[in-house]
């Protein structure tokens, strides 16, 4: 019983503490859907779990070997309905949750693109040793451990990475992808509400892994558009050059942006060699 | 050319006093119990009798030693790790830097699985099959000790690791390419792949001889229906080990190839592709997760239906229930890598599979819960491990039926919510279950039972540590907490770490308690004493014979009338008492003669893993040649079996007379 209250309290507390962060404060419909399958099935499961895990401690209370009013029942080992029963109950169980992951996993699947009117942001990230670099291919701008996007627009992420693998994550905004050097993964998430999330890496990378997270900024269209503007009016420009010394390893890198990007760099990088070599086209061995 | 390789002086960690100290404790305990056993006059004994045996009980209290051992290093490092994340938030960088911290969950995560949770669960199978099964050994002993050697030179290699170079900074799934050459250069990634390698194929000999003996050798009349649940367990266990540990095997060579030819099996570069690792490990980590439980399953049944006074219900049920999820084990693999990219398909397909297997494991709750009702349960030590591990596993199921959803593990895939989740399973599911069969056989492997009150204290510490220590991550993992952070801005997770502190600290309170269990147990043995051989009252073969057993198991093999046999033996004697006795004719027996086979060819083996690593190549060619030496004069052995002779066999039978005959 104590069991139960310590993961009733746990569970409320952490709902009320994730009112400010977290998957349990959602911002944006992917985030939400997924929470509200999270709710769902736990609901379903703990329908079955809750009774079983008071019958077994009732059972077991009552049938201890001192009670002298319960009944023993020596060879009690076999009854056909019983059988029945507990395979029936978690099958149905199953085929209640499963109907949920089939669903689920087709509605919020990461390439998929967001139903809307509003034209989708594209945005290009790469996980670099330990920061992420977030290029706007059609802005023609690039941000380090920093990124900035409209509220109530989908946003249309093609990931890669320079080297080893990482995980791209924004709790609030949905659900995360990993990061393959020479290969792209697609998400697609909105925020719909303004505010600042983090993100992060979820696949552990290495010694500077615990600083690689980032601000996502999510602002009114206007806002967004003053953001354009400043960026591209200082800072550096990315292109191969300026490139190959951000791809060397560093850590717990101040946020920054870049006034112009290379246009193409992100498929130059899904081509190129190792980090060690980052933009050569062919391996040098 | 350097004749030590890579070894040199800088390889030992002069500068960090953390690892000096735990090194510097290390090898003192170890030299000191050396020098005592040397000092006593135990050398010749401990040879004789135990480093050098090949009998099935004594090999299963030697991995269990090894285990435990290995409980307490795996747990050093669990405790620093949640320490570092109790202060480290904010600006704060807590007292291990990421180097340091990043091999000790690495090790944390691979000396657990590997060094701990199997060698529990080998040993527990090594010690009880045979004698559930009512036979004198398994099929291949010599093989079966050279297992036990080959798994303790694995954990020699990653030990020494602490104090000569590093371990891993790649986490225990050392995913390419952070694992290549490349990324980790150093040695640490070698020591990892060096000791699975070797340990892994002790864990492939030990399948292939379980499977063999449970299928060819069981008692006279014991059919597979008749078969204790244990070991129907083992056989399932055993069936995956076969199968699965060489994919383990054959992957971490492709890594091995990687790092030492320039292979590109894995590496970002020349056609090489991560995420073929990614899936082999899984495919051989999924069944891994139930080779480890389904034994300590079968302890559950035991236990129930033993202190129930009752048969297990639903006996083919739970066999059922047992072989699908032995099935079923592959079909799920990649639930681990949702995150990875796979098509809507794909994914929708493993969800639902691994949901399924919740099924059969949920059929099993449901029929401990039956063999308890009408029983008349005696809240001994291993129930109260059953009963803590029914309440709190099928929550541990719960949160993983929400992990095989695709869109809920997106979102808490590699959280804290996941590390909650997999100790959620593995510690109430594997571990309750382990504790709970060591209270259960001690007193049938050393004839007299462990301390109630202390094992007792041991079930409360851990359970309530248990919770408060992985509770707050489900807590911090929704909050957004990845795990294997070595530092964290989010002040407000701190609270929560703080909490699982406490738990850790709580489970180290149970740790003791055991520790003093044991010893508290030794110096009271006398009155701890069972002299019936069947101090539970139990329903299967192992309790037939005397505690502890003859090196022979059973003077004359049982015959095996139906399921429980032991029980029903007692029952139908308690019917008709004054049946006389019948006299009974012995046989001399053969048994296998000790070798030493394994210890030397573990010698060898270290020796080789160590000079690979190092990159010393004479060395390594030496190991080797010294193995097949090895090999080969067993192979040319004169004799291998001893004969005990009917006259000491019915000397020990007048000592510790039977009181059923089977």
């Amino acid at each position: 019983m104590r069991y139960f209250l310590i993961v009733v309290v746990l569970i409320s507390a952490a709902m009320l503490s994730g009112c400010t962060e977290g998957v349990l404060d959602p911002k944006g419909p992917i985030a939400s859907a997924e929470r509200l399958i999270l709710f769902n099935s736990t609901g379903i499961m703990l329908a079955i779990v809750i009774p079983t895990m008071l019958a077994t401690l009732a059972v077991a209370f009552w049938f201890r070997s001192s009670n002298s009013r319960a009944t023993y029942l020596p060879d009690f080992n076999y009854s056909g309905r019983l059988e029945m029963l507990v395979w029936s109950i978690p099958i149905m169980t199953v085929l209640l949750v499963g109907g949920v992951a089939w669903v689920g996993s087709y509605d919020l699947d990461p390439p998929k693109p967001i139903t809307s009117t509003v034209k989708p942001l594209r945005v290009q990230v790469v996980s670099l040793d330990w920061k992420w670099l977030f290029i706007y291919p059609e802005q023609g701008i690039a941000s380090v451990n920093q990124l900035t996007i409209p509220v109530g627009t989908p946003v249309s992420f093609e990931l890669t990475s320079s080297g080893v693998m990482n995980s791209f994550f924004v709790p609030q905004l949905g659900g995360q992808i990993y990061t393959m050097a020479k290969m792209v993964t697609r998400l697609n998430l909105q925020a719909d509400h303004p505010g600042t999330y983090r993100g992060m890496s979820a696949n552990y990378s290495g010694a500077g892994f615990s600083d690689m997270y980032f601000a996502v900024d999510a602002v009114p269209d206007e806002k967004f558009a003053q953001w354009l503007s400043a960026t591209r009016s200082a800072g550096p420009v990315l292109d191969a050059q300026s490139y190959s010394a951000l791809v060397k390893p560093s850590q717990a890198i101040a946020p920054f942006t870049y006034r112009a990007a290379a246009p193409d760099l992100f498929n130059t990088i899904l081509s190129a060699g190792s980090a060690a070599d980052p933009l050569s086209i062919s391996p040098t061995h | 050319m350097n004749l030590l390789g890579k070894l040199n002086w800088d390889a030992i960690p002069f500068d960090q006093p953390i690892v000096m100290g735990a090194s510097g404790g290390m090898i003192l305990a170890i030299v000191s119990v050396l020098g005592l056993v040397t000092l006593k006059g135990w050398v010749p004994y401990l040879w004789r009798e135990w480093l050098t045996s090949v009998d099935h009980k004594r090999i299963g209290v030697m991995y269990l030693v090894l285990a435990l051992l290995m409980l307490l290093r795996g747990f050093s490092d669990a405790i620093m790790m949640r320490t570092q994340q109790a202060v480290a938030a904010g600006g704060a960088q807590g007292y291990l830097p990421p180097e340091h911290f990043d091999q000790i969950f690495s090790a944390h995560g691979t000396i657990m699985i590997f060094f701990v949770a199997m060698p529990f669960v080998i040993g527990l199978m090594n010690f009880a099959v045979p004698l559930q099964l009512g036979i004198r050994d398994v099929a291949f002993p010599t093989l079966n000790s050279v297992s036990l050697w080959l798994t303790a030179s694995g954990i020699l290699l990653i030990n020494v690791s602490l104090v000569v170079g590093e371990f891993a900074k790649t986490g225990w799934v050392a995913y390419p390419p952070l694992s290549e050459l490349q990324f980790s250069p150093g040695v640490g990634v070698d020591y990892y792949l060096w000791a699975l390698q070797i340990s892994g194929v002790g864990t492939l000999l030990t399948g292939i001889n379980f499977v063999t003996t449970i299928l060819k050798m069981r008692a006279p009349g014991m059919g597979y229906m008749r078969m204790p649940v244990f070991c129907w367990t083992a056989l399932a266990s055993n069936l995956l080990i076969v199968a699965a540990f060489p994919v383990l095997t054959a992957t971490l060579a492709m890594l091995l190839l990687d790092r030492y030819l320039g292979f590109h099996f894995f590496s970002v570069e020349s056609g090489g592709n991560p995420m073929m690792y990614v899936n082999l490990f899984w495919v051989w980590g999924h069944p891994e997760v139930y080779i480890l439980v389904l034994p300590a399953f079968g302890i559950y049944s035991e236990v129930s239906a033993t202190f129930s006074g009752k048969p297990l219900f639903g006996y083919r049920s739970m066999v059922a229930a047992t072989m699908v999820i032995c099935v079923l084990a592959y079909t799920v693999w990649l639930h681990h890598f949702f995150t990875m990219g796979a098509s809507a398909n794909v994914n929708a397909f493993f969800g639902i599979a691994s949901m399924i297997i919740a099924v059969p494991t949920g059929v099993k709750i449901f029929n401990w819960l039956f063999t308890m009702y009408g029983g008349r349960i005696r809240f001994t030590v291993p129930v109260l491990w059953t009963i803590g591990f029914m309440v709190t596993f099928i929550f541990g199921g719960l949160t993983g039926v929400l992990l095989a959803l695709p869109p809920v593990d997106w979102q808490v895939h590699n959280s804290l919510f996941l590390v909650a989740h997999f100790h959620h399973v593995i510690i109430p599911g594997v571990l309750f279950g382990v504790i709970a069969g060591y209270n259960y056989w001690f007193p049938k492997a050393f004839g007299f039972k462990l301390d109630e009150r202390w094992g007792k204290a041991a079930f409360w510490c851990w359970f309530v540590g248990f919770h408060l220590a992985f509770i707050p991550l489900y807590v911090t993992g929704l909050m957004g907490m990845t795990r294997r952070l070595q530092h964290y801005d989010v002040l407000s997770w701190q609270p929560w770490l703080l909490v699982a502190e406490v738990g850790a600290v709580v489970i180290l309170a149970g740790i003791v308690c055991q520790i003093v269990q044991l010893v508290v147990s030794i110096r009271a043995r006398e009155e701890l004493r069972d002299v019936t051989g069947d101090p539970w009252n139990g329903r299967t073969l192992e309790w037939s014979t005397a505690s502890p057993p003859p090196a022979w198991n059973f003077a004359v093999l049982p015959h095996v009338a139906g399921a429980d046999a032991y029980w029903n033996a007692k029952q139908r004697m308690q019917a008709s008492p004054n049946q006389p006795a019948q006299a009974r004719e012995y046989k001399p027996i053969e048994m296998p003669k000790n070798s030493a086979i394994g210890f030397v060819n573990a010698f060898f083996a270290v020796v080789t893993g160590f000079a690979l690593i190092w990159h010393i190549w004479w060395m390594a060619g030496a190991g080797l040649l010294g193995a097949f030496a090895t090999l080969l004069v067993f192979a040319f052995r004169s004799e291998e079996e001893v004969e005990v002779p009917v006259e000491q066999i019915a000397q020990f039978e007048r000592v510790h007379p039977a009181e059923v005959v089977l």
